[in-house]
């Protein structure tokens, strides 16, 4: 009962007008730099700290939260209307969001993405405020074999963002995984493919690769199309609003999507984009709809949505209850907790409650301020669209640019973005998808180190892949994923067989 | 708000040079880190005591800050306002990377800052003592699992000398790197490692809350109110500060230097440096002059040698 009369007392504090004034300015700052491709809430953050040091712990505090929530937010937008992601964790709704703009359901897609963001940011910051011991002790249960057997359930999962073939879809996969390979060596600390070229060092960014397939890819394709045809542009085809069956297709995928995000967020190694790659699989699976995924289904928006808010919340799990900053988000917060002379760690809860509630209170205003914030901006967002091709793409370039050059300023990076944008139109051009590319950078990385991690751990015997319930349950269900339907399809293949030859007989 | 915002990113990102900006700090690392901390909170200060009326502080991200020194050397020839913050994770990072610019491409000003390196176990592990753990890497290095940063970073190169005091050959030791000191933290707690390495502020609180067992500490004494012994005590002689440094562009003159030297020891001198030290736990180890050169000519030197016996450097 305690806990709740913390948070109750948090409320109160954090709806004194000036601090709602602070979340207000938090979100909208938070969204507006959300939506630059490229410039993700951290950096945000990390800009807008030493703003923060002049106002009391509390103001502080909500501005960081709304800030945060705004960032994780902001993606979306960009990703729904224009096809470019501003981070990892909002590609996968760039797959279908971005066909159901084009389909003139811009609207129901942003609406979606926003209620999703909200019911997933409400339900996780609730489950952070009552069960962060708990779900901490889960996730310190993830060691790597785990985490490993994770990302194979993630890639066999995932597969099913690869388009119509199998076949484009895993060579774009596999293009995707060499990229990875770029780069000092996690674990030896040596450098691989870098040919010398310090800028390379680092490997490649994955938000330059998203930024550049995306938006500069896209940006040239359309060029290339030339002027052929009317561009009738359907801004809004419909409501703008969501009906009711948008309603009743959304809200299961909001809720699952939360309940995926969350404790992957809450894991030291999980990610925000493990989890929406997760979601995303598991609405195709589920969904009444399938055939409509890949070409505008709202469930594939929702989900994932849902679940990359659900994620951000997570993360603070082992921030509050730990003091482990899991992202460079939370580290900067890390930093803001220490100015006002608070360490995060298991003893935080103890000896600083009327903070650490004070921030969940924030995180539940900022989250109730976003929805405020974009529901009635849905309908001038979707205006977007009715500018004009020409400047709408030169806009795109612009902000691709600036973005990328902002997060990180060399000439070498600028040169990356131009020469993965080619690689894009290409791409583009002869059909091949984008999204496994830049799913390969991510999970390829993540998947070599914890498996190296695990046998280096066992001194190179494989056997502990197995051993631990965890990662042996995953790696079943993994193989399940993966064999069953070869199996069926083989078994369809002879049920054909035998009936052509029947036809025969 | 929004307009300021963006000009601060298009000031960082594009105008810099051209700012009539009293310091351009570079912090070559990623928003969040210790240099970016580092380079931010001076930027407080220096203004805040008006040693400077505008400092701007520039994130050149990479390759454990090589990227970022690479590019400070080549474009501030002379640039008395320039200044990058660094450290001990350089050092080690300009050998193994086969970095083409090293830091005698820049001008040391004074080492800052530094911590000790503190080595812990799970509080449920069988191993109670240094000596306990230094018996298990005796009998068999590899079963040892060393949870910790960067391959090649201050955390491995500690755990490589620990292993040569103890006599055993630094190429056999199990050293699992994670790139954050977060993610090595949750590998700690949650026993996959044997045991654990990284600046002490890292592990205090888990340490007090009695999930941790600190065995030892890298300093050369005991440190005040911290329950451990220093590895010297041990018997191992390994003493290693994790330090980091501002260092100001190449080809200043004598007087620059004298400038830029001058406005580093004020703002150490100043109270609000010292306050912000004390709320971020950092130990104020300020070096400058001929002592902070010998000083770091020392720490490449044994860094150097010691890469090579692991392994990392040939």
């Amino acid at each position: 009962m305690s806990s709740f009369d913390f948070l109750m007392q948090g409320l109160v504090t954090a709806s004194d007008p000036m601090l709602l004034l602070y979340a207000l300015i938090g979100v909208t700052i938070g969204t507006a730099i959300g939506v630059l491709p490229g410039i993700g809430p951290a950096l945000t953050v990390a800009l807008l700290l030493p703003v923060t040091y002049r106002l009391d712990p509390a103001g502080s505090l909500i501005m960081f939260a709304g800030i945060y929530y705004g960032g994780m937010y902001g993606g979306s937008t960009t990703s729904i209307l224009l096809n470019t992601p501003g981070e990892s964790a909002s590609i996968i709704t760039a797959l279908e969001g971005n066909k159901m703009a084009r389909k003139g359901r811009g609207g129901p897609a942003l609406a979606t993405a926003a209620i999703g963001s909200f019911v997933a940011g409400l339900i996780a910051t609730l489950l952070l405020a009552f069960l962060a011991p708990h779900v901490v002790k889960l996730a310190l249960v993830f060691g790597p074999r785990e985490y490993f057997a994770l990302m194979v359930l993630a890639f066999v999962t995932v597969s099913s963002a690869f388009g119509d073939s199998t076949l484009r879809g895993l060579t774009s996969l596999f293009l995707g995984l060499g990229l990875a390979c770029f780069g000092i060596d996690q674990l030896t600390g040596q450098a691989r493919m870098s040919f010398g070229v310090p800028d390379l060092l680092d490997g490649i960014e994955v938000t330059t690769l998203a930024v550049a397939m995306f938006a500069v890819g896209e940006a040239l394709a359309i060029a290339a199309l030339g002027n052929v045809g009317d561009d009738k542009v359907h801004a809004v085809k419909g409501s703008v609003w969501m009906s009711r069956a948008d309603w009743s297709r959304s809200w299961k995928p909001w809720l699952r999507g939360t309940f995926i995000g969350f404790p992957i967020g809450a894991m030291p190694a999980g990610g925000a984009d493990v989890g929406t790659f997760l979601s995303y699989a598991a609405e195709k699976k589920l969904s009444k709809h399938p055939e409509e995924f890949g070409h505008g289904a709202i469930e594939g928006v929702a989900g994932p949505e849902a679940a990359n808010n659900a994620s951000a919340a997570g993360t603070l799990v082992p921030l509050l209850t730990l003091g482990l900053p899991t992202t460079a988000t939370a580290a900067i917060m890390l930093a803001g907790f220490q100015q006002f002379g608070l360490q995060p760690g298991p003893l935080l809860f103890v000896t600083n409650p009327e903070l650490v509630w004070g921030l969940i209170a924030s995180l539940l205003i900022a989250n109730a301020m976003l929805l405020v914030l974009n529901l009635p901006m849905i309908g001038l967002w979707v205006k977007l669209l009715t500018i004009p091709k020409p400047w709408l793409y030169a806009g795109i370039l612009l902000f691709a640019t600036l973005g990328t050059i902002g997060a990180n300023p060399s000439t070498f990076e600028l040169g990356m973005l131009l020469v993965f944008g080619l690689v894009g139109y290409g791409m583009r051009v002869f059909g091949y998808p984008i999204a496994p590319i830049v799913v390969g950078l991510i999970l390829g990385p993540m998947a070599e180190q914890q498996l190296r991690r695990a046998l280096s751990i066992s001194q190179g015997d494989w056997t502990v892949l197995l051993t631990s319930p965890i990662s042996a349950t995953m790696l079943a269900i993994s193989a399940v994923a993966l064999i069953v339907p070869l199996v069926m399809r083989m078994r369809g293949r002879g049920a054909l067989l035998r009936q052509m030859a029947g036809d025969e007989d | 708000m929004k307009k300021l915002m963006l000009a601060t990113i298009l000031a960082g990102a594009v105008a810099l040079p051209a700012m009539a900006a009293d310091y351009t700090i570079i912090a070559p690392a990623n928003p969040g880190g210790g240099w970016d901390q580092t380079a931010r909170t001076m930027q407080a200060v220096l203004q805040d005591e008006g040693i400077s009326g505008n400092v701007q502080v520039q994130n050149v991200p990479g390759a454990g800050g090589t990227i970022g020194l690479a590019q400070f050397a080549s474009q501030n020839e002379g640039n008395a306002n320039a200044l990058i913050v660094g450290g001990y994770v350089m050092v080690g990072a300009i050998l193994t990377n086969n970095a083409p610019v090293g830091l005698e491409a820049v001008t040391p000003i004074a080492r800052l800052t530094g911590e000790y390196e503190a080595i812990v176990v799970p509080a449920a592990s069988p191993i109670q003592t240094i000596e306990e753990l230094v018996e298990a890497l005796k009998a068999d290095p590899g079963a040892v699992s060393w949870a910790g940063g960067s391959a090649g970073g201050a955390d491995h190169i500690a755990v490589g000398l620990l292993a040569k005091a103890a006599g055993v050959d630094p190429t056999k030791i199990n050293y699992i790197a994670y790139s954050g000191g977060g993610e090595a933290l949750a590998a700690i707690l949650g026993s996959q490692v044997t045991a654990g390495i990284s600046s002490l502020g890292e592990f205090v609180s888990q340490v007090e809350s009695g999930t941790l067992r600190l065995l030892a500490v890298s300093s050369e004494e005991r440190i005040e109110g911290v329950d451990a012994p220093t590895l010297k005590e041990a018997g191992l002689d390994v003493v290693l500060q994790n330090w980091r440094m501002v260092a100001a562009a190449p080809g200043l003159s004598d007087e620059q230097k004298a400038t830029v030297s001058a406005d580093i020891e004020a703002m150490v001198k100043s109270a609000a440096w010292q306050e912000q030290l004390a709320t971020k736990g950092w130990a104020d180890t300020y070096l400058a002059g001929p002592e902070f050169e010998a000083q770091l000519a020392a720490d490449i030197t044994a860094t150097e040698t010691v890469l090579k016996d692991i392994g990392l450097v040939k």
